[in-house]
């Protein structure tokens, strides 16, 4: 379903310019999760803008990227953009603060032409657990969980096979989190999703998907299964570390960590 | 631990006036710190960091605080003036915020920030200060103090900023720290790092800490103490080592709802909240 191979982001020129994603390669098959995990400035949401096209105008990209049968160069299509959905981290400032739900709901599938728009916001709030009367609502008057449901369903309208998630859980709490997950886990069974999934929470990714890359200065430092994370089998350094770290405060695993890093 | 605890606080309330009437934040939270670090966990709105604000004070505008007793070295820090409160404040207890980001002043270098932190408690002369200043930095782990005292605060990266903040706030040499979520903005392994320093720090000066944060899995792995808060009132106070064995409900279903690496499609176990929690208790202890 998404086939990325030897992906290159470059932000500006020469000396000043980052390199931000470097030689970044990954397969994910239909119906699948994959996990990209890293920490701030590691590139991993820099590669999910790469593939909806949101960086042509302001960065450099090199590789091949296959995403839903077609080949992604500069320009996405029409057809592109209705399949390919993205959830953003942050559901304060993703969601219009000046659109109900029901504008916010509407707009991608007036955007696309398609028909039925009332059933359709209806029947994508009930899909995501919220009351119809949701619709008349503003984001501000609705809790940061509720808001992070409207960006799911404002994703799942257009019909799309593939939703690339960018930390959809690392604004809310705990007890709420588990809650989108769930919704998540459920809709993927019911639609066959393919999700791409970024997150700096191991436990989340672990949680979501089969296969993930672990991402360091822009690079893939390690493939794995969720099979080899679980058993704790890693073989690069930065993965280790990153697992020790991931389990909590352990002064033993602070000084190997720190006899590792030069 | 066997010694008079460093801090008393007996039902604390904090409630705010809004156009729509009074919130009652935080009802009637009572705990002792020794010299020890003690957790406040609880998802957001459940008053952890109001409960932290209070005691020094720091409450908006339109905040009031409550205790039947707030004692910190036989001073009842809700009814002292605001002069001994400055006295107090930053020198003896001090608070370390979430995001070094918004903390920290834009416009002045690092290193005269954290100077002013000491010159302000002390009688010091600016070279003293500047020695300080150098050998805190250099306490809380920065490679090169020289450097990054002469930096403004854009010029450093988030663990670093949270480093000096640390510095900062730890360089009159307070009894008690408080630390509001000091390290979710940092990536794990630099929040393991500065965890660290937090915790040299209160063990070598014998300080109290009161480490406030939503990550039930990072305070009982760094506390000694947890005291779980859920809408203004303690649920459960635990050893952290004991948490596995949590009674209550709230912190058994919190532990649940936690994903697990390989568990693959499995429904996460959502917390059922009983509205029962969120009655208030009267304080039973009188």
């Amino acid at each position: 379903m998404i086939d990325v191979d030897a992906l290159n982001v470059r932000f500006g020129h020469g000396t000043r310019g980052v390199h931000a994603v470097k030689d970044v390669s990954f397969k994910v098959n239909k119906g699948e999760s994959f996990g990209l995990v890293g920490e701030s400035g590691s590139g991993k949401s820099t590669v999910l803008r790469a593939i909806t096209g949101l960086l042509h105008h302001v960065a450099h990209i090199n590789g091949n990227m296959t995403v839903a049968g077609e080949d992604q160069g500069h320009k996405r299509s029409q057809r592109f953009r209705r399949r390919v959905q993205m959830v953003f981290q942050d559901p304060y400032g993703s969601l219009h603060p000046r659109h109900t739900v029901y504008q916010i709901l509407s707009e991608p599938a007036r955007i696309h032409k398609m028909g039925n728009i009332d059933s359709r916001v209806l029947r994508r709030l009930e899909e995501v657990g919220l009351d119809a009367s949701f619709r008349f609502r503003y984001p501000h008057q609705i809790s940061g969980g509720q808001r992070q449901r409207v960006a799911v369903a404002r994703a799942l309208i257009t019909e799309p096979d593939i939703v690339l998630l960018d930390e959809p859980t690392s604004a809310l709490d705990v007890s709420v989190q588990a809650e989108v997950l769930n919704l998540l886990t459920r809709l993927q069974r019911e639609r066959e999703l393919t999700y791409v999934l970024v997150s700096h929470n191991l436990a989340v990714v672990g949680h979501m998907c089969e296969g993930l890359a672990v991402m360091q200065h822009g690079e893939v430092v390690e493939t794995m299964t969720v099979d080899q994370l679980r058993d704790n089998t890693p073989t690069h350094p930065y993965t280790k570390r990153l697992l020790r770290a991931s389990l909590g405060y352990d002064r033993s695993a602070l000084e190997s960590l720190e006899e590792e890093t030069p | 631990m066997q010694d008079a605890p460093l801090l008393t606080v007996e039902d604390l309330h904090v409630s705010f006036d809004t156009p729509k009437g009074v919130v009652e934040a935080v009802r009637g939270v009572s705990f002792e710190l020794g010299r020890e670090k003690l957790g406040i966990v609880g998802e957001s709105g459940s008053g952890k960091s109001q409960t932290g604000r209070a005691l020094l004070g720091l409450l908006a505008a339109r905040g009031h605080a409550r205790a039947k007793r707030v004692e910190f070295d036989g001073i009842d820090l809700l009814r002292a003036d605001e002069r001994t409160m400055r006295t107090i404040r930053g020198d003896r207890i001090s608070m370390i915020m979430q995001d070094p980001k918004y903390s920290l002043n834009p416009v002045m270098t690092v290193g005269k920030q954290i100077e002013e932190a000491y010159l302000v408690h002390t009688k010091a002369s600016g070279k003293e200060a500047r020695e300080r200043t150098l050998e805190m930095l250099e306490a809380v782990r920065i490679r090169d103090p020289r450097r990054v005292y002469q930096a403004y605060p854009h010029e450093v990266s988030g663990g670093m900023g949270q480093r000096i903040m640390i510095a900062m706030m730890m360089i009159p040499q307070p009894d008690i720290i408080i630390a509001d979520e000091p390290t979710s903005a940092l990536d794990v392994t630099v929040q393991l790092q500065v965890l660290a320093i937090l915790d040299d720090m209160v063990t070598q000066h014998g300080m109290g800490l009161i480490f406030i944060s939503h990550d039930l899995n990072l305070v009982a792995s760094f506390c000694d103490r947890v005291l779980i808060m859920y809408a203004g009132q303690v649920m459960e106070v635990r050893n952290a080592d004991d948490l596995q064995h949590a009674e209550h409900p709230y912190t058994r279903g919190l532990m649940r709802c936690l994903p697990q690496v390989g568990d693959s499609g499995r429904e996460l176990p959502v917390l059922e909240r009983d509205s029962a929690w969120s009655e208030y208790q009267e304080s039973s202890r009188d």
